[in-house]
C-alpha cells in the first residue's frame, strides 16, 4: 500500500496533531444500496422523462475513444444542443462514457470515478474494446469485456465509433432512461459482489475502500 | 557516419558499423567499453542528446547465447546526425551500469527496462518504482518467453461468440467473392 494511504499522525496548519486514517476517514464504507421507483407509475414516469434529459457526462476518457468526444463537445458536432453537458468532476456528472479500451490501470480510476457519481448514473460503452477487447484483445494488461466490472446500459459499436453514432447512441439512451430500463446503478447496488470480485480479480494492487464515495 | 566510425574505431573495438540511413547508422561493442565510448561521442563529438535507450529480446538466438540488446541511440543536433551504440547483455539475472549521471532521463528509460523487461539498473534513481504496471504479478511482459495471449486469457474474461478472421482471406472473400 502507498505510504500515504496508511495510518499516520499528521500536524494541522495550527499546529495541533491528529491522527490520519485515509481508507477509513476518507470514505463512507456503506455499500450502494437499491433506490426503488416512485410510488406511483406515473410519477416514476415523469423522473424518467426529467433524467433522460439531463444527462451530464463525465470527461473522463481512455482509449482511443476519447479523441471523438472533443468534436462532440465542440461546435462541429455540438452535443449540447441534445442537452447532454460535460462535467469536470464525477459529483457532478451521471453518465460515464468509457470511450475505449481500459487498461486495469485505468480501470481502477474508472471505478472509482463510477462509484463517486450520485445515482441514478448511467454508463455507456465505446468501440469494441469495451465490448469483447478489440483489437487489444491478447493484451496483458486490457480488460475484454467491461460489463463485468461495471453495470453497462448502453453499447456504442464501432473502432471507433463517430460522434454521429454517439449522438445517436444518446438519443437510444434516453430512450431506454424512459422506458425505465437503464438500471445500471441498482445492478451494481444489487450484485455489488459480483461486481466486486471480478474487480479484485483484474486489480491486484487493490488500494481503496470497496465503496469510494 | 564512416569517418566518426573510424575515429570511434581506433579508441574502442565496434563491431561492424550498420548503416540504416545517410545519417543514422549502429554498431555494437563490448559492454565495458560502452561508458567511455559513450562519454566521447557526448564530450568530443558532438552527440549531446540521447534519443532513447531500448531494448530488444533476442529469444531466437538459441538458448546458450540468449540475449538482451540494448541500444543506445544518440543524436548531434549540429550536424544531423544519430549513432546508435548496441551492447549484449545475458538473459538471466542481467544487470547495466546506469547512465543516469551523463544524461538524467535514462533513468526514466531504465526504469522502464526494469519493469518490462526485467534488466536491472541497481544504482538508477527510483528504479524499483512501478512505472507503467500497476502491481504485475508475473514475469516481465516485454519478455519474448512471456505468453501474452495465454496470460489475456488466463486473467480477464471474454464475451461468448468472437470471431477471428485472417483479413487476406477475408477481404479477398468479400471483394471476388467465389474466386478465391
Ligand atoms: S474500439 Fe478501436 S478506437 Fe476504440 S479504443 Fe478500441 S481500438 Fe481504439
Amino acid at each position: 500500500m502507498k505510504p500515504e494511504l496508511l495510518k499516520r499522525m499528521v500536524k494541522g496548519p495550527d499546529g495541533v496533531e491528529f491522527e490520519v486514517e485515509p481508507m477509513r476517514d476518507y470514505y463512507c464504507d456503506a455499500p450502494p444500496t437499491v433506490q426503488h421507483g416512485a410510488y406511483i407509475k406515473i410519477v416514476e414516469d415523469f423522473f424518467n422523462w426529467a433524467r433522460a434529459e439531463s444527462l451530464w457526462i463525465l470527461g473522463f476518457g481512455t482509449g482511443c475513444g476519447a479523441i471523438e468526444m472533443r468534436p462532440l463537445m465542440t461546435p462541429r458536432f455540438d452535443a449540447y444542443r441534445y442537452g447532454i453537458q460535460w462535467r469536470p468532476t464525477p459529483r457532478q456528472a451521471n453518465l460515464l462514457v468509457i470511450s475505449g479500451y481500459l487498461s486495469t490501470k485505468t480501470l481502477k480510476r474508472a471505478i472509482r470515478a463510477y462509484e463517486q457519481m450520485q445515482s441514478p448514473k448511467y454508463v455507456v460503452g465505446l468501440g469494441s474494446c469495451t465490448i469483447n477487447g478489440g483489437m487489444y484483445w491478447d493484451s496483458y494488461n486490457t480488460i475484454k469485456c467491461l460489463d463485468q466490472y461495471m453495470p453497462v446500459d448502453l453499447y456504442i459499436t464501432g473502432c471507433m465509433p463517430r460522434p454521429e453514432a454517439l449522438l445517436a447512441g444518446f438519443e437510444d439512451l434516453k430512450k431506454l432512461i424512459r422506458a425505465g430500463k437503464a438500471e445500471g446503478a441498482n445492478q451494481y447496488a444489487e450484485r455489488f459482489d459480483w461486481y466486486k470480485a471480478n474487480q479484485k480479480q483484474v486489480i491486484h494492487d487493490w488500494d481503496m475502500p470497496d465503496y469510494n464515495w | 557516419m564512416h569517418a566518426l566510425y573510424d575515429r570511434l574505431k581506433a579508441l574502442f573495438p565496434l563491431g561492424e558499423l550498420t548503416e540504416q540511413r545517410a545519417n543514422l547508422a549502429f554498431a555494437t561493442l563490448p559492454v565495458e567499453y560502452l561508458r567511455p565510448a559513450l562519454l566521447h561521442l557526448r564530450d568530443q563529438e558532438g552527440y549531446t542528446h540521447l534519443v532513447l535507450l531500448t531494448a530488444v529480446d533476442w529469444l531466437e538466438d538459441g538458448q546458450e547465447n540468449c540475449q538482451f540488446q540494448l541500444t543506445y541511440l544518440l543524436n548531434n543536433r549540429a550536424e544531423n546526425l544519430d549513432i546508435g551504440l548496441r551492447v549484449m547483455l545475458p538473459r538471466e539475472g542481467t544487470t547495466m551500469a546506469s547512465i543516469h549521471d551523463l544524461w538524467p532521463t535514462a533513468a526514466t528509460y531504465q526504469r522502464e527496462l526494469r519493469e518490462m523487461f526485467g534488466i536491472d539498473f541497481p544504482d538508477s534513481p527510483g528504479v524499483y518504482e512501478e512505472f507503467i504496471l500497476e502491481g504485475w504479478n508475473d514475469i516481465p511482459p516485454y519478455r519474448r518467453d512471456f505468453d501474452t495471449l495465454k496470460y489475456a486469457n488466463d486473467s480477464y474474461a471474454q464475451r461468448a461468440g468472437r470471431e477471428t478472421r485472417d483479413p487476406e482471406t477475408h477481404m479477398k472473400e468479400q471483394l471476388y467473392p467465389g474466386k478465391s
